[in-house]
């Protein structure tokens, strides 16, 4: 049986400690829960270190850590505590390399969560580090791109933020594109969203209305894969991008990327311009198959209607 | 106490500093230097006094400076002419050209630039110290250890017990707001909080050796009452009646001292000239 994204990203964990001689760097990590069960109960002779509540100073002391050659992955148990934790990643380890020819590789683990956990805690923010330089974004939702993103890592000096979320852990399955023959939109989705993106292509199969989708992994530098292109192309009615990020953010920039790359109209979805409260109706979640669909049928209405 | 001997290399290396700061003064009024400076002039014992301390104890600490930073780059064996051409913005420089005044390093010497924010240095280094183990000095003034950040890696410094110092630069300005105005603790009371050695002193080398034999054995606070000559930024002056140790000492060293500043002086001065040209030529 496939591992799950949970028991992978524990493994390599365990590696990045044991063989590689790493370190992992965090507040309450080795607390009841052991970060959703993705770390190996190692401790600070392991190499597994706690550090103290203080965030912008912590972020500090791990670039510290990396400056050292030390490897460390950094773990930020909700990306909205980013805010405070990333201001000495992105203007000293992102930079360092540039500047000072002194690489600082450093290795993010953001892991985003929302529903009913309010304003700051909640979903992605990928989009706070994407338009510093020096520094490499990726979104991995399987074992498999987990893998590769740690051993781009250790092959690498590069500063990478890993945008997780929590939905995915129990995830076991691999999540290809799927871009066969001529489709009415592409959807190009981020993180949580890919499994919505799944959901919303079965829906409207039924509805004679062919969806592809487009996973993006690489967030920054984007790259665009020659068949996202191609099939972009040749789509009916453009593409879409999916974040659960703000709107306002990498959706937006990629849409325009991918825009100028195709000459077609590109659409976005992302976490609406409002704050997230902790209650259900005040809540601010990711695009769900349902909103997405509806979105979906307002693009082929208008494009139909302009044609 | 200090012999004559250490007294003088003290001197020795305070007044490259002070020379070579004369100079960028100088080239800084006349424009030739087109990009913002922060003279140290005036600090500089505390760095040359260190740098000569821990030279003593055999010990190159990793260094992590500020944006006044031009006499700890020397003191602790910078390159000069690198220096300079740091400043004139050449691609030979110290930093490539890229770190200007204020975010000098080098490798050579275990001098890691600064990134412009103020204090971000104090985590930074402690992380460094912590995941290296080894000796590391922390240079502060007295306005960017009151950021939040500082505080924080300062107290992590003290629950890891690390071989570091922290050393407060204090000017009593932050451009030229005083101390008073910002704040009504002291950074040693902070740093014993913290249950961190935290003292507060002078910039004289006799009350700095005071403290030799706690440097690197666990972490330890100096907070160095100092004067800064001239402008938070560029080549000026906000008073003529600033208590100048350098001065001070040199007086206190007599003609042997003397010699020394103008030897230095010269030497400063042809080493300025001649990148100066080579500058033109470009």
């Amino acid at each position: 049986m496939a591992k799950s994204l949970r028991e992978t990203i524990k493994e390599i964990t365990r590696i990045h400690l044991k063989k590689n001689k790493g370190i992992v760097m965090g507040q309450c990590l080795t607390a009841v829960g052991w970060v959703n069960g993705t770390l190996p109960e190692l401790y600070e002779k392991d190499g597994m270190i706690e550090l103290s509540m203080a965030d912008v100073a912590g972020g500090g002391i791990v670039v510290g850590a990396a400056l050292m050659g030390k490897k460390p992955i950094f773990i930020i148990r909700y990306q909205g505590f980013n805010w405070y934790n990333a201001p000495m990643i992105v203007n000293y380890a992102c930079k360092s390399k540039e500047i000072w020819k002194v690489p600082c590789p450093m290795l993010i683990r953001g892991i985003g969560m929302e529903g009913g956990i309010g304003p700051v805690a909640g979903s992605s923010h990928h989009s706070l580090y994407f338009r510093m330089p020096g520094i490499t974004i990726f979104s991995p939702m399987t074992s498999g791109e987990y893998k590769l993103v740690y051993d781009y890592f250790i092959k690498n000096d590069d500063v990478i933020y890993v945008s997780e979320h929590r939905n995915s852990f129990n995830n076991a399955a691999e999540l290809p594109d799927k871009l066969e023959g001529k489709c009415d939109i592409i959807i190009f989705a981020i993180s949580i969203t890919r499994f919505e993106a799944i959901k919303v292509k079965e829906i409207l199969k039924k509805k004679n209305i062919k969806i592809g989708i487009a996973n993006i992994l690489w967030i920054k530098p984007f790259k665009i894969k020659n068949s996202w292109l191609q099939n972009l192309k040749t789509s009916k009615y453009g593409g879409l991008v999916l974040d659960d990020d703000y709107e306002s953010g990498i959706a937006k920039s990629i849409a325009n990327d991918l825009n100028l790359k195709s000459g077609k109209k590109v659409f976005t979805m992302g976490l609406k311009n409002k704050s997230a409260g902790f209650s259900k109706q005040t809540d601010n979640l990711p695009p769900n198959s349902n909103e997405i669909i509806k979105k979906v049928n307002s693009i082929i209405h208008l494009l139909s209607k302009n044609r | 106490m200090l012999n004559s001997k250490q007294k003088i290399n003290i001197f020795k290396t305070a007044s490259l500093c002070r020379n070579f700061e004369q100079e960028t003064f100088k080239y800084a009024k006349e424009k030739k230097i087109k990009i913002p400076i922060y003279l140290s002039a005036g600090q500089e014992y505390i760095s040359s006094t260190i740098s000569n301390l821990t030279r003593e104890l055999k010990i190159n600490p990793l260094i992590f400076p500020q944006h006044r930073c031009h006499s700890i780059y020397l003191s602790f064996g910078g390159d000069i002419s690198k220096l300079i051409n740091e400043l004139f913005g050449s691609s030979l420089g110290c930093t490539y050209g890229m770190g200007g005044s204020a975010s000098i390093h080098s490798t050579k010497i275990n001098m890691f630039g600064h990134d412009g924010h103020m204090g971000t240095q104090a985590p930074i280094g402690v992380g460094a110290c912590f995941s290296s183990k080894k000796p590391t000095i922390v240079f502060l003034g007295d306005a960017s250890a009151e950021e939040d950040y500082v505080l924080g890696a300062i107290g992590w410094a003290s629950t890891k017990n690390l071989p570091i110092v922290f050393i407060i630069e204090d000017n009593n300005l932050s451009i030229l707001t005083r101390k008073k105005v910002r704040r009504n603790w002291k950074m040693h009371d902070v740093g014993r909080a913290f249950k961190i050695q935290s003292f507060d002193i002078n910039d004289s080398p006799e009350e700095i050796y005071k403290y030799k034999n706690k440097f690197f054995k666990q972490p330890l606070l100096l907070n160095i009452n100092t004067n800064r000559l001239f402008w938070h930024s560029g080549a000026g002056q906000d008073s003529n009646k600033t208590f100048d140790r350098y001065k001070f000492e040199m007086k206190k060293l007599g003609k042997k001292a003397e010699n020394i500043h103008q030897i230095n002086k010269k030497k400063i001065e042809k080493i300025w000239l001649n990148r100066f040209e080579k500058q033109l030529k470009k």
